[in-house]
C-alpha cells in the first residue's frame, strides 16, 4: 500500500477523525448512541451513503458547474439516502423506528457534505471511495464507542443482552441514569478527546 | 513549630529539582504550607502585601460551614429517631447525644470516603500535571456530603466526588481554572445518574427500612406540591423551616445556620454581599411574578421560599464560590440575580426537579465569564464615549 492510500485510510480513525477532531456529526452521535444497535445500524446507512456518494460525486466532478455544485451534491445525496431510508424500512423496521428521523438527517450530517466540498471534487473515484469510507469508519469507531459504554454503563447490557444484571431485573448493577441522557454522550466523547490529546500532543493547539 | 520548621527545612532538598522525591514534591508543599507559613517571595511585581492567601481563605469558608455541618449532626440523628420512633417527637424531646451520635454515623462515613477518593484524585493530578496540592479541596470536601442525603450508598459518593473532581475541576487545570463549582459538579452527576437514591420522598431521612406505619419522609420542598400551596397543610411549620428541624439534603435543612455562616463570610469579606443579595432579589423578584399571575402552589410567599430546601445553602456557599462566580462588581449582581430567579423558575414551575438552585447555580457559573466579558466591554465603551473616542 503506497502512502498516501494509508493516509486516506488512516487519518480519518485518529489524527483527523470526523467526529473528536473535526467536531463533525456531532449531532447523531449524541442522538441514536443510547445502544449499541442504533449505533451499528446508523454508521453501516452512513458508510454506505457516505462512500457512494463520494465515488459518483468525484465521477461527475468535471461536469458540476461551480456555481451550483452544492445544490448538485445535495441532490446525489439525498437520492442515497432515500435508497438507505427505503432499504431500511424493508428490512430492519424495528431499528428504523427507533432512529426515526435520524436517517432521514444523514442528508445534513456534515460529514457528507463535507467530504464531498473537501475531497471528492478535487480527486480521483477510486481515492474519493477509499476516503468516504475511511472517513465513516472514523465516524462509526466513535459511534460504537459511545453506544458501547453507554448501552453497557447506562442499562447493564450489550447489543441487548445483560451482562451487569441490573437492578430493576433483580440484579446487582445500579444502571447509571447520566449516559442514558444526551449529555452523558458529550462526557464520553469529551473523554475520548482528551486521550486523544494525551496520547498524540501534536493535535493539541498552540496557546497563545 | 520550631522543631517542625527545621524537619522540613531538612527534608527540603530531596523534593527539590533533582533531589530523589521531585515527583512527590505536591505531598512535601501541601505539608509545608499546611503547617507552616510558605517561605517563598513574590518575585516580580506588582506586589500586594496581604496576609489573606488562599490558605486562610478556605479555612474560612471551612469556619463558616462548621454551624452547618454541626447542625447537620444533630438534624440528620433527631430526623432519623423521630421517624422510627415518634414522628411528633419535637427537637428538645430527644437525646441529644444520642441524636449527635446516629447523625456522625451517617455523615462521617460519607465524609471520609469523599476526602479519600477526592484527596487521592487530587493528589494524582497534582503530581501528574505537577502543580501544588491545594487547600480548596477543604472546602470541596465538605460542601458535597453536606449536599447528599443521610443513607446514600457510599460508592455513589466516591462516584460522585470523583466526577466532581475531574469533570468539574482538573479537566479544566485544576483550582482557579474551573468553570463549574466542583462539588456540585459531583452532585449533579449523582442526580442525573443515580435519581432514586437522591431524589423522592424516602431518602431523607436515614434508615427508611424501620420507619414507624405511615410516616411520610417528604421535605418541606416537596410538600408544596402537595399542598398545593395552602400553608394550613403544609407538614412542618415555618419556624421548622427556618431552623432547619425538617428532612433534607444532611448540610441544607437549616436556613438559620447558613445565615451564621453568611455572617462569617461576609464580616471577614470572603464571600461577596453582592451574590448573596442579588440571589435574594432575584429569588424575590421571580416569586412576586408567580404570586401575581399563578395559583396553587404558585402562591407560595417568599419567605417560605428563603426557608425550604436549599436556597439558603446554595446562595451562602455555593452561589459565591470565587472561582466559578462573576468576578466584576456589576457582574456579580446580575449573576446573583440570575441564580435567585432561576432557582425559583425551576422550583415552581417544574415539581420534577425541586432542587431548582443545584440547576441554577451550574447554569449561571457557566455564564459566569459572558457576564464580566460584557460588564467590562461595557465599562471601556462608556469610557471612550467619555473621552470622544466614539
Amino acid at each position: 500500500m503506497d502512502k498516501e492510500t494509508k493516509r486516506i485510510l488512516l487519518d480519518p480513525l485518529h489524527l483527523k477523525n470526523p467526529i473528536t477532531l473535526q467536531v463533525l456529526g456531532i449531532c447523531s452521535a449524541l442522538a441514536v448512541t443510547t445502544k449499541l444497535e442504533t449505533a451499528l445500524v446508523m454508521s453501516a446507512a452512513l458508510t454506505f451513503v457516505l462512500t457512494s456518494s463520494n465515488t459518483v460525486i468525484s465521477l461527475l466532478r468535471n461536469r458540476i458547474p461551480g456555481s451550483i455544485r452544492i445544490i448538485t451534491q445535495l441532490a446525489i445525496i439525498a437520492s442515497l439516502v432515500i435508497v438507505a431510508d427505503q432499504v431500511m424500512k424493508a428490512y430492519a423496521f424495528g431499528v428504523y423506528k427507533q432512529l426515526s428521523v435520524f436517517v432521514g438527517l444523514i442528508i445534513t450530517n456534515c460529514i457528507v457534505m463535507g467530504r464531498a466540498e473537501a475531497f471528492a471534487m478535487a480527486n480521483p473515484p477510486l481515492k474519493s471511495a477509499l476516503d468516504g469510507f475511511a472517513n465513516s469508519m472514523g465516524y462509526a469507531a466513535i459511534l460504537l464507542y459511545v453506544g458501547f459504554f453507554r448501552e453497557l454503563f447506562g442499562s447493564g447490557k450489550i447489543l441487548g443482552f445483560p451482562v451487569l444484571e441490573a437492578t430493576n431485573a433483580g440484579g446487582w448493577y445500579v444502571p447509571n441514569g447520566l449516559l442514558v441522557l444526551s449529555p452523558g454522550a458529550f462526557f464520553l466523547i469529551g473523554l475520548l478527546i482528551w486521550v486523544q490529546r494525551s496520547l498524540s500532543t501534536e493535535l493539541v493547539e498552540e496557546t497563545n | 513549630m520550631r522543631f517542625l520548621e527545621e524537619q522540613f527545612h531538612k527534608v527540603a532538598p530531596l523534593f527539590g529539582k533533582g533531589g530523589k522525591f521531585e515527583k512527590l514534591y505536591p505531598f512535601y508543599e501541601a505539608g509545608d504550607t499546611f503547617l507552616l507559613s510558605p517561605g517563598e517571595r513574590t518575585k516580580s511585581g506588582p506586589h500586594v502585601r496581604d496576609s489573606l492567601d488562599l490558605k486562610r481563605t478556605m479555612i474560612t469558608v471551612v469556619l463558616a460551614l462548621l454551624p452547618c455541618t454541626l447542625f447537620a449532626l444533630f438534624n440528620t440523628g433527631y430526623q432519623e429517631i423521630r421517624a422510627t420512633t415518634d414522628p411528633t417527637l419535637g427537637p428538645l424531646d430527644v437525646n441529644f447525644a444520642r441524636a449527635l451520635y446516629l447523625g456522625l454515623l451517617s455523615f462521617l462515613p460519607v465524609y471520609i470516603v469523599t476526602v479519600a477518593v477526592g484527596g487521592l484524585l487530587e493528589a494524582l493530578f497534582a503530581v501528574v500535571r505537577k502543580h501544588e496540592i491545594n487547600e480548596g479541596f477543604l472546602v470541596t470536601s465538605l460542601l458535597f456530603p453536606l449536599t447528599l442525603p443521610p443513607d446514600i450508598p457510599l460508592w455513589q459518593v466516591a462516584l460522585g466526588i470523583a466526577f466532581g473532581v475531574v469533570i468539574g475541576k482538573e479537566v479544566f487545570g485544576g483550582t482557579g481554572m474551573n468553570i463549574l463549582n466542583p462539588a456540585l459538579t459531583g452532585r449533579i452527576f449523582l442526580y442525573f445518574a443515580y435519581p432514586a437514591q437522591i431524589s423522592g420522598d424516602l431518602v431523607w431521612i436515614g434508615d427508611s427500612a424501620n420507619w414507624v406505619d405511615g410516616f411520610s419522609g417528604a421535605t418541606p420542598l416537596a410538600t408544596f406540591y402537595s399542598a398545593q400551596g395552602d400553608l394550613t397543610q403544609m407538614a412542618y411549620s415555618w419556624s421548622d423551616a427556618f431552623w432547619g428541624f425538617v428532612p433534607g439534603s444532611m448540610g441544607e435543612t437549616s436556613a438559620a445556620a447558613c445565615v451564621l455562616g453568611a455572617f462569617i463570610l461576609l464580616f471577614t469579606k470572603i464571600g461577596s454581599w453582592r451574590i448573596m443579595a442579588g440571589c435574594v432579589l432575584g429569588g424575590l423578584g421571580m416569586t412576586l411574578l408567580f404570586n401575581a399571575v399563578g395559583e396553587g402552589y404558585h402562591d407560595v410567599p417568599f419567605h417560605w421560599h428563603l426557608v425550604v430546601g436549599s436556597f439558603a445553602f446554595g446562595t451562602v456557599f455555593m452561589a459565591t464560590d470565587p472561582v466559578s462566580a462573576s468576578q466584576t462588581d456589576t457582574g456579580r449582581w446580575i449573576y446573583g440575580f440570575g441564580i435567585g430567579a432561576l432557582t425559583i423558575l425551576v422550583r415552581v414551575i417544574n415539581p420534577a426537579y425541586p432542587a431548582g438552585i443545584m440547576l441554577a447555580i451550574i447554569f449561571m457559573n457557566v455564564f459566569a465569564p459572558l457576564i464580566d466579558y460584557y460588564v467590562v466591554r461595557a465599562n471601556i465603551r462608556r469610557r471612550e464615549v467619555r473621552l470622544g473616542l466614539q
